[in-house]
């Protein structure tokens, strides 16, 4: 039995290429869209094209009669199919409730009205087309601000003052730290609209096998299982009989951590009509009908001694809602309080939020879900405090961190910092961009008449979703290891990883744990027939939750391991590494691949031990990760055109330990191009009357290859104590680090002019309008 | 609607169909061919998801008829790799350099990344940027696209 035990190199911490890839770079793998299923039809929905009306008639004849319409269905036929879910709550929420067809009344342009079945994609379209709807257009409102004001248009005549809650929270002492303060800074910012446009939209197809009362419905989603437990519940069906595949999906960042009307309507068709049914959603649809990210107007108000020191911050927080709510619709601005105060010691808040109900798409989480809103606004409300105290942005930021030895660190919002040494991100930023060096270099260009600039954020970020009480569906995570007869292992997640790579980082995981090669392993999600339940894939929680999840499940397989090798080598103790159990007396061996086949075998079982090789741990986290970094941007603006031209991009990140830093990088530069997104170029835009004027590509201006900088990476490592991993988090790091390091820089090469905020996107015409209005 | 017949060569093999003259070659590809590599994200080109190569050029295959595509030699991403399944070198590039996430893109991405080095054999990064610019990625911020295109170009793709 005896082998030779060869050294195997530990693949965490390595930059491996991914497992996942060789299907997706064949134009091989399967996304919704790619399945066909024998007989199914198509769906195309019918949408409002209003931001309000009701709903006076519908006429189907037409469409009807059109060849190859199998079914056509409008609000009455649906009644009795549950409404779409909020799952957050709040004291005192109003929860409008939303049909997944409208019954007399649409509430912004999108809202599905009648749902045409056919044999075909582009008949079901014509037919679409053919359904006559007539509308009685009412006043619509799209702006929260104005939404509040008295005499507004009611989005849900039964709520006039269009407020869906309001929610207060205070920590500390905060009426005296402004009495204590020498200096208040007060800035209303805004954080506009934005819409998350993962590059696949979303699409159902669903399957009813009446014999079986079964249902299968494979979506583009980022929570198998809790989208499967919410849709039984709409569709009256046993959630056992329901299997919900997520199959490869295209990016979510947030849009597909939710449970939407056509979801049901799918399940609702194929029960109906007894054949497979698909829906795809257009772009356009994805434009107007997916959730969009942020809609904040923010009053922030900060008190400081005249040293620099922070005191206190004050928030009047006005979320635009949108029209009713979705999964967690409510929820997300509360996020945004919690990291009110950033990396700063100061324990003095305040924050009144109200939730407002305009005549657009629901916002709901997109990538960071209230933490950017948040670090927007207090990385602006520094600089500002800097630039009225004449100190530089660094020196003030070092001045008020939470310094290494107070970690765990209580915030007044009722956080606890994990561990951080916020100080060292923000000196290597400077340090490898030559930040002394580059405010010379300023002063010569701004002598020289240009308009140079040096942004900085030092951002943290709550994510690692998160002790249960915390969330409103269970904040933990599963994994189950199973070691086939051959010594194989199949991992199953309760994540739904769709580009994170969990399929790589998680095998690095086992294969380190187990010692077998990493292409023995596989690792399988998404999938409620073959995984157990499990929360899914959002606010960085794969490797942080689901890691640790997978991580201890892997050591109750080794315990079992060791039984059978004890047991095969008649031994007293075994050690297990490399794959290998030992007798350290004898020197005897046996690998894991031979116990795999011994304990399903079993011709002799260990005492009080199964057969199979098989474990499944359910792990919740006992509080969030606090990743955090240091971003440094230099810009410059043309003063004839208004461009910004980006000249360097330094981010220092600290997301913990790190399972493979080449997904790391990954991460963060795509984050990094969804927050210099948002900074520069991107923004939903309504008009008066609800019509969505930015819902194609080509009015919503997209981050491409040319736009984007070079963004030069680097790292800090302090571990979390959080898991056994040490791992924090990093899906969302970049998306909240670089936006207010972009702003401030673009406001720091306008600050000659007089410049003191502008709100995103900083447009070539807004900054052009700006440089030149502040010439002349 | 009066059908018509096409006749393509695809990914080396001819195919003939009767088509509807508004069938768009997307939707030709991927519904009556079966070949769902080449994706959807905007029809309304865009995005570049549904970039194939068409009598040797990179093309957006959502904004073309499939009958204008008749007598035509198309390549999409499922004919890149040779027969005995050795990739192409700009799919291995895409691979070594984490080019992609959630593969969305990577097709169409792939497709005209192979057009813009046999164009441009030493594209600089500025190059490869603006070459990439009719084709949007959601996930990756572009910078290990820029690496892998160089790297490709470097290997000699
Ligand atoms: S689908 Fe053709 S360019 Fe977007
Ligand atoms: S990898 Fe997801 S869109 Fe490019």
């Amino acid at each position: 039995m005896a082998t030779t035990v060869t050294r195997i190199e530990k693949l965490v911490g390595k930059r491996l290429r991914r497992k996942e890839d060789p299907r997706l770079i064949t134009g091989t793998a399967t996304y919704v869209e790619d399945i066909k299923r024998p007989g199914m039809q198509h769906a195309v929905i019918v949408r409002s094209p209003h931001g309000a009306a009701n709903i006076k008639g519908i006429d189907t004849t037409k469409a009807a009669a059109l060849p190859g319409v199998s079914a056509i269905f409008t609000g009455k036929d649906i009644t009795h199919v549950g409404s779409v879910v909020c799952g957050a709550d709040l004291p005192g929420l109003r929860k409008p409730v939303h049909h997944i067809l409208a019954q007399d009344r649409v509430y912004f342009v999108g809202h599905p009205v009648a749902v045409v079945v056919a044999s075909d994609r582009y008949i079901a379209a014509d037919a679409a087309d053919l359904v006559e709807v007539d509308y009685d257009v009412t006043q619509a409102v799209t702006d929260p601000e104005k939404a509040l004001a008295p005499g507004a248009p009611a989005v849900h005549p039964e709520w006039p003052d269009n407020t869906a809650f309001l929610y207060h929270q205070t920590g500390g002492d905060i009426d005296k730290a402004f009495a204590d303060a020498d200096v208040i800074i007060k800035q209303r910012i805004t954080s506009q609209r934005l819409v998350p446009n993962a590059m696949e939209t979303r699409g159902v197809v669903a399957e009813w096998l009446q014999a079986d009362r079964a249902l299968t419905l494979f979506t583009s989603t980022q929570i198998p299982h809790l989208a499967r437990t919410i849709l039984a519940g709409q569709l009256g069906i046993d959630e056992n009989r329901f299997r919900l595949i997520a199959p490869e999906v295209g990016g979510g960042f947030g849009s597909k951590l939710n449970v939407y009307a056509e979801e049901a309507l799918m399940g609702f068709i194929t029960m109906k009509i007894n054949k497979p049914v698909k829906w795809i959603e257009s772009r356009r649809e994805n434009f107007q009908v997916t959730i969009q990210g942020r809609g904040h107007v923010d009053y922030f108000e900060l008190a400081a001694k005249r040293d620099g020191t922070m005191l206190g911050l004050r928030l009047k927080l006005i979320q635009d809602l949108g029209a009713y709510h979705q999964l967690l619709t409510p929820a997300i601005p509360t996020l945004s309080v919690l990291m009110m105060p950033g990396l700063y010691n100061f324990r003095n808040i305040d924050a009144d939020v109200v939730g407002v109900f305009t005549n657009c798409v629901p916002t709901d989480a997109y990538r960071g879900a209230g933490r950017p809103e948040a670090t927007h606004g207090i990385e602006r409300m520094v600089d500002l405090l800097a630039a009225e105290l004449n100190m530089d942005p660094a020196a003030i930021r070092f001045k008020n961190f939470v310094q290494p030895d107070q970690f765990p660190f209580p915030t007044a919002t009722g956080l606890n910092y994990d561990s951080g040494d916020y100080g060292a991100t923000l000196q290597k930023a400077m340090d490898m961009i030559g930040y002394d060096d580059l405010r010379k270099q300023q002063a010569a260009a701004r002598a020289a008449g240009r308009l140079m600039g040096i942004g900085i954020s030092t951002y943290g970020e709550l994510c690692a979703f998160g002790p249960s009480p915390a969330t409103p569906a269970g904040g933990w995570e599963s994994a189950t290891v199973r070691i086939e007869p051959t010594g194989k292992v199949t991992v199953h997640t309760g994540t739904s990883p769709h580009g994170q790579g969990q399929e790589t980082s998680f095998a690095q995981i086992a294969a380190d744990e187990l010692g077998v090669p990493m292409d023995d392993i596989i690792v399988l999600h998404g999938d409620t027939a073959i995984i157990p339940y499990g929360i899914g894939t959002f606010g960085s929680r794969n490797t942080a939750v689901g890691g640790p999840a997978l991580y201890y499940a892997l050591q109750d397989i080794k315990e079992k391991v060791k039984k059978f090798g004890k047991m095969l080598l008649d031994a007293e103790e075994v050690t297990f590494e490399n794959g290998v159990c030992r007798d350290p007396k004898t020197g005897k061996e046996i690998t894991i691949q031979t116990i795999a086949g011994a304990a399903y075998r079993a011709m002799k079982l260990p005492p009080d031990t199964d057969p199979g090789l098989v474990a499944t741990k359910f792990w919740e986290p006992s509080n969030f990760a606090f990743p955090f970094g240091a971003h440094i941007i230099v810009s410059e603006v043309d003063r004839d055109t208004g461009e910004i031209a980006i000249k360097r991009y330094v981010a220092v990140d600290d997301i913990g330990n790190q399972l493979n830093p080449l997904l790391v990088d990954g991460q963060l530069h795509g984050g990094a191009a969804q927050g210099l997104g948002q900074a520069l170029w991107e923004q939903a835009v309504y008009d008066d009357n609800g019509q969505l004027i930015t819902g194609e590509f080509m009015d919503y201006c997209m981050p491409r290859a040319r736009m984007m900088p070079w963004i030069e990476s680097s790292h800090t490592v302090t571990p979390s104590p959080v898991n056994p991993l040490g791992v924090k988090g990093v899906g969302e790091a970049g998306t909240i680090g670089s936006t207010p390091a972009m702003v401030n820089s673009v406001i720091d090469a306008l600050s000659t002019l007089g410049v003191r905020h502008i709100d995103m996107p900083l447009t070539n015409e807004k900054i052009w309008n700006l440089v030149n209005g502040a010439k002349a | 609607m009066t059908k018509q017949i096409i006749s393509v060569t695809i990914n080396g093999a001819r195919q003939t169909h009767e088509v509807e003259p508004r069938l768009l070659l997307i939707h030709y590809l991927r519904e009556t061919l079966g070949l769902t590599g080449a994706h959807i994200g905007c029809e309304t080109s865009l995005c570049g998801a549904c970039t194939v190569e068409l009598n040797g050029k990179a093309i957006k295959s959502c904004s073309m008829f499939a009958v204008q595509a008749n007598g035509a030699e198309i390549l999409t991403i499922e004919g890149l790799a040779s027969a005995d399944g050795k990739l192409h070198p700009m799919q291995e590039a895409f691979w070594n350099e984490h080019a992609l996430q959630c593969g969305f893109c990577t097709p169409g991405m792939i497709m005209v990344s192979k057009q813009l080095v046999e164009r441009n054999p030493h594209p600089t990064d500025v190059e490869i940027r603006e070459g990439l610019d009719g084709n949007l990625c959601r996930c990756t911020g572009y910078q290990h696209i820029v690496n892998a295109v160089r790297a490709a170009a470097k290997a000699g793709a």
